[in-house]
């Protein structure tokens, strides 16, 4: 099989005078966690719709696995597997007859059918609930059968419309759980309005506002974009003291102190760590807490979003 | 890594649609609530206000003679929820984003509602046994007169698929399906066409005439099957679906 990649050249979509998507051009390759990142009515679920054939693109279009999403949308649809928001199925059916249904819709012949639906029960633990209708499943199990039905073809690529959204923490680590051993080589998108997300299942990033792509990197570069990555925080005795201190510091470029937590921000590129240990020691301060920040995911997704900070 | 590259031919994606639709009638109310309503109210129709004993003739004329009434409101309450409900649950993006036309899954749709009203036709066959029970009945009439009624309901049903397609609320949905069908069936009656009369032209007037449902089924319930009859719903069926298509295309968003 050639490489798994998905390529939006120039996708765009207008509803009316409003550009939900605007000239967006990304490309995703096979073992790439995509995290799809933005406020709300950003653009992510309309992006999703397109790339899934639910809605045409106003403009420019996407390759998913050379197929193209407008000329050739079946073709691009049977490599896919979709989750769409809130897991939609339908509530009158059973697990069993709903993932049969789309066994038959995903092409498999009879005698597969049975096969297909049993081995997506199986991965996604649904086999003692497969005689129960999908209206009488909790939030849980109704998010796992959408689950189920994505995988069910074995899909090259694999698109989740905010997954783990309205689940309690055990579901969305068990959902993410599932995600994460599907990603193996496929490509899997994700939007997701959680940044804990990004962190915990994504190998990529891009975040999206007004329709407009605005950052793409890895979720470690997203954490140097935070002006609190590398900076250090402290809880100490006497903050002030403390501070004027630190703010000596050759490598400090500013202290700043917030619900009675220090934190000191080096300039660029440098490290700090070290030296304010030795400041520690050599002052005797009572420091009850001591931590080094990576970055701050919000603090970067609002700084990108709103164009607030740097 | 398994392909997941398999084709899938039109009419099978059209019958596996219309297969889950079918099942799903049946586990829920509706089927039952449709067929009750449906037998009740034919009986009531034909018995009570159709005078069917005293008449004193062997056919089924009473019985037909109402279908066109019975379903300008059971149709619709049939079809109201074939796109609204989709749209409102959200599956709809599930299902117009499996590796099928919204043309198929249209289709789909459409037959199994069909197919349901002709179960609940076929369940009236009571009716059927009663007029040969007393006495002797031409059946190639009747036989004619159910295949009329079920061409008609197919028209109701493309007609209100349609309508269904336009809004997410089924109560919208329902009323505009039969504001439409009304207009289908009166269109031959003396008070449609003499608003057209005084201004009309003759080739218009024949064309509104020849719209009518009633007119339509009046012929093939007599018992003469005219092919032109018979294309007259197939065609106003394929006109409705495919308007169908149009309007789910581009109300998708919605």
């Amino acid at each position: 099989m050639s490489e798994v990649r998905i390529e939006a050249r120039a996708l765009t979509r207008r509803y009316g005078k409003l550009v939900a998507v605007r000239d967006l051009d990304f490309r995703i390759e096979a073992g790439e966690v995509l995290g799809f990142l933005g406020p709300n009515g950003a653009g992510k679920s309309t992006t999703m719709k397109m790339l899934t054939g639910f809605l045409a693109p106003t403009s420019g279009t996407a390759l998913i696995n050379g197929h193209d999403i407008v000329t050739d949308s079946l073709a691009a649809r049977r490599c896919m597997g979709y989750l769409p928001e809130g897991a939609p199925a339908y509530g009158e059916m059973t697990v069993r007859q709903f993932l049969q249904f789309i066994a038959r819709a995903r092409g498999f012949s009879s005698g597969e059918v049975v096969k297909a639906a049993g081995s997506a029960m199986e991965r996604l633990n649904l086999e003692h609930v497969s005689g129960q209708t999908i209206e009488t499943l909790s939030k849980g199990f109704k998010r796992r059968v959408g689950l189920a039905q994505a995988i069910l073809h074995d899909p090259a690529v694999l698109i989740l419309d905010e997954p783990t959204d309205g689940l309690d923490p055990n579901q969305k680590h068990e959902v993410r759980g599932l995600i994460r051993e599907m990603s193996a080589d496929k490509i899997i998108v994700i939007s997701t309005h959680v940044l804990e997300e990004v962190h915990a299942l994504c190998n990529r990033a891009m975040i999206i506002a007004d329709g407009r792509l605005l950052v793409d990197d890895s979720p470690r570069g997203l954490l140097r974009r935070s002006k609190y990555h590398n900076a250090v925080t402290l809880v100490v005795d006497q903050p002030e003291r403390a501070a004027s201190v630190l703010s000596e510091l050759p490598q400090a470029r500013k202290v700043e102190i917030r619900d009675g937590e220090l934190t000191v921000f080096p300039l660029a590129g440098a490290a700090l760590f070290e030296e304010i240990s030795d400041c520690i020691r050599q002052h005797r301060w009572e420091v009850h807490e001591l931590r080094f920040e990576a970055g701050r995911l919000d603090e970067v997704f609002r700084q990108v979003t709103s164009g607030e900070g740097q | 890594m398994k392909s997941s590259v398999k084709q899938i031919s039109a009419g099978s994606a059209a019958l596996n649609v219309a297969r889950r639709e079918l099942a799903g009638y049946f586990a829920t109310p509706v089927a039952w609530v449709f067929i009750v309503i449906f037998l009740v109210m034919s009986g009531v129709f034909t018995f009570y206000i159709g005078s069917f004993y005293e008449r004193g003739m062997a056919d089924l004329a009473p019985f037909f003679q109402f279908h066109a009434w019975l379903y300008l409101f059971l149709v619709p309450a049939l079809s109201m929820r074939l796109w609204a409900e989709e749209r409102r649950s959200g599956s709809i993006e599930l299902l117009l984003t499996l590796p099928l036309t919204t043309w198929q899954a249209i289709l789909g749709k459409f037959l199994a509602a069909w197919l349901f009203i002709g179960i609940a036709l076929a369940l009236t066959f009571p009716t059927w046994l009663t007029v040969n029970y007393l006495g002797n009945p031409d059946n190639g009439v009747i036989l004619t007169g159910y295949i009329g009624s079920w061409l008609m309901a197919g028209g109701f049903l493309a007609i209100g698929s349609c309508m269904s397609a336009l809004t997410r609320n089924q109560v919208v949905a329902f009323i505009l399906s039969v504001v439409v069908c009304f207009g289908f069936l009166l269109s031959g009656l003396p008070m449609v066409m003499s608003l057209f009369s005084a201004w009309a032209p003759q080739g218009l007037l024949d064309l509104v005439a020849n719209f009518s449902f009633l007119t339509r089924f009046a012929a093939i319930s007599k018992g003469v099957l005219d092919a032109r009859d018979v294309v007259y719903f197939g065609l106003v069926i394929l006109f409705w679906l495919m308007a169908n298509t149009v309007i789910l295309e581009l109300r998708k968003a919605d």
